[in-house]
């Protein structure tokens, strides 16, 4: 078999769809590990903090030469998965041009496990905002203020995110996007494995609870981090 | 359970030929009994209907028993009717009562084309099983059922995936009209057996092959398949056909 023909079977497809899911799921973990730093400032931490750790960690992820290369991949794994996803949809949706009059609904199935296409497409359009709001900032533009720390400068990220987030609506559309993103991994988690051919009932279940859990943590800590700048949770109190 | 009859009103596809558009039609039904399958309550309505000098509906049945799965009908939203693990013609009328609407459509897929009114074509299903749903044997005497230890888990797995009867209700219901649930099945029952090992490789890359060309949707694993299979079909056949798809396809 070539691999093109593999590549472009339906179940290949699917092969692609699950092992670039996961690969972005990886991410998220980093993503809400190296954000989740900004909650140092908390009170019941350090209030003394005022986005250091944020700062340094922001810092690292955007000098250490390994994961800028990474950054590549991550963009390329994005496309690959939008990409195919979209593929998928519009056939999918192509191979039943009269549809029932009575429709199935809920009945066997999850309304979000048949809407992975809408909530994708609305993590995309949120994806963009955010990476307007930082990366593009960090990466391409002068406008990010710098903060030094032992020496060593650096973009104040936190401060550019305390202004970010003091604008009610785009609190509100960060945590849109998180519901989304919510709804999108509660069915992509247990449903990748299954597209990489995860078959054993025993690893499908925990796998399925696994990834009921990995939604709520990372979604929570993810919709706090705009709520607890709005609400004055961290910032600068000295 | 208690015998009543029950007046009825359907709703159902018509459709002269696959270039036909199609419509609804509703028809009235008198004096139905609980005891009566659903299939019987359309024969009812037929001779109705040859008596009345219209057309009658056309529908497939053979066994009436639940193990040809020729039956195929959309019933109120879902293939087969509300009961679970169940076919229509299994479907019983004490599930309704008197003055109830049913509505029944046929199997939606475009790679299912409507023949006349609820009748599908599924040859694509025939089409898949000649592409890899065969094993080799020799021919001569039987050989001894035991020669060929087989692990047990791996033939009870295997026994209740070939329990699939091939009626088509997991791509009737999927929203993708996704074959996978019965292709998966076909694929596990034979991979899972020694007897199926000489052609696992190419089997799983045919059959998925001729799905494909066949113009069925891909998996999105929403499980709608799994829950209105009569034969309870478990959806990790998907995933294992998933697996043997992915091994033998960077081997092959
Ligand atoms: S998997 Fe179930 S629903 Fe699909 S064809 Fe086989 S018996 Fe019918
Ligand atoms: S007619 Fe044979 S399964 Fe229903």
């Amino acid at each position: 078999m070539k691999w093109s023909d593999f590549f472009t079977s339906s179940v290949g497809k699917k092969f692609v769809m699950g092992l670039t899911g996961l690969f972005l799921i990886s991410f998220l973990i980093i993503h809400v590990g190296v954000n989740a730093c900004m909650f140092a400032d908390l009170s019941i931490f350090n209030p003394a903090d005022d986005g250091t750790m944020f700062n340094i960690a922001a810092h690292f992820m955007g000098s250490m030469v390994v994961i800028r290369l990474l950054e590549y991949v991550l963009f390329l794994g994005i496309i690959l998965h939008i990409v195919q996803g979209y593929v998928l949809e519009a056939k999918n949706r192509g191979s039943r041009s009269v549809g029932y009059d009575v429709k199935m609904g809920n009945r066997g199935s999850k309304w979000y496990s048949r809407s992975m296409g809408l909530l994708g497409t609305l993590i995309l359009l949120f994806l963009v905002i955010h990476l307007a709001h930082f990366w593009v900032k960090a990466r391409f533009t002068e406008s990010l203020e710098p903060v030094s720390y032992r020496g060593v400068e650096m973009h104040n990220m936190f401060k550019e995110m305390l202004i970010v987030f003091k604008e009610p609506l785009v609190v509100v559309i960060y945590v849109l996007g998180c519901i989304s993103l919510a709804y999108h991994l509660a069915h992509g988690f247990q449903s990748a494995f299954r597209s990489i051919g995860v078959h054993n009932k025993k690893y499908n279940l925990m796998l399925t609870s696994l990834g009921y859990g990995f939604t709520i943590i990372v979604t929570l800590l993810f919709i706090l981090m705009p709520i607890a700048v709005y609400f004055d949770w961290v910032g600068y109190h000295n | 359970m208690e015998h009543y009859t029950m007046s009825l009103t359907l709703k159902v596809w018509k459709q002269q030929n696959s270039q036909d558009k199609g419509r609804f039609e509703t028809y009235q039904v008198k004096d139905i009994s609980s005891e009566m399958s659903f299939l019987e309550m359309f024969d009812v309505l037929n001779e109705q209907l040859i008596r009345e000098g219209k057309d009658p509906i056309a529908f497939d049945h053979d066994c009436r028993e639940g193990i040809c799965g020729t039956c195929s009908m959309y019933i109120d939203g879902r293939p087969h009717g509300p009961w679970h693990a169940n076919t229509t013609c299994q479907l019983h009328m004490r599930a309704y009562k008197d003055g109830d609407t049913i509505v029944v459509e046929p199997w939606r897929a475009n790679a299912f084309p409507v023949i006349k009114d609820l009748v599908v074509d599924r040859s694509a299903f025939d089409r898949i099983i000649q592409a890899g749903g065969y094993i080799s044997v020799n021919t001569g005497n039987a050989v001894d059922a035991n020669a060929l230890p087989v692990d047990k888990d791996k033939a009870d797995a295997s026994f209740a995936a070939a329990a699939c009867i091939g009626c088509g209700a997991c791509v009737a219901a999927c929203k993708n009209s996704s074959a996978l649930l019965f292709v998966g099945a076909k694929v596990s029952h034979l991979a899972l057996l020694p007897q199926g090992d000489p052609e696992r490789k190419n089997r799983v890359l045919n059959m998925v092959a001729q799905m494909d060309r066949e113009g069925f949707g891909a998996c999105t694993a929403t499980g709608a398949c799994e829950a209105v299979c009569p034969k309870e079909i478990s959806l990790s056949n998907i995933s294992r056909l998933n697996k043997e798809y992915l091994a033998a396809g960077l081997e092959k």
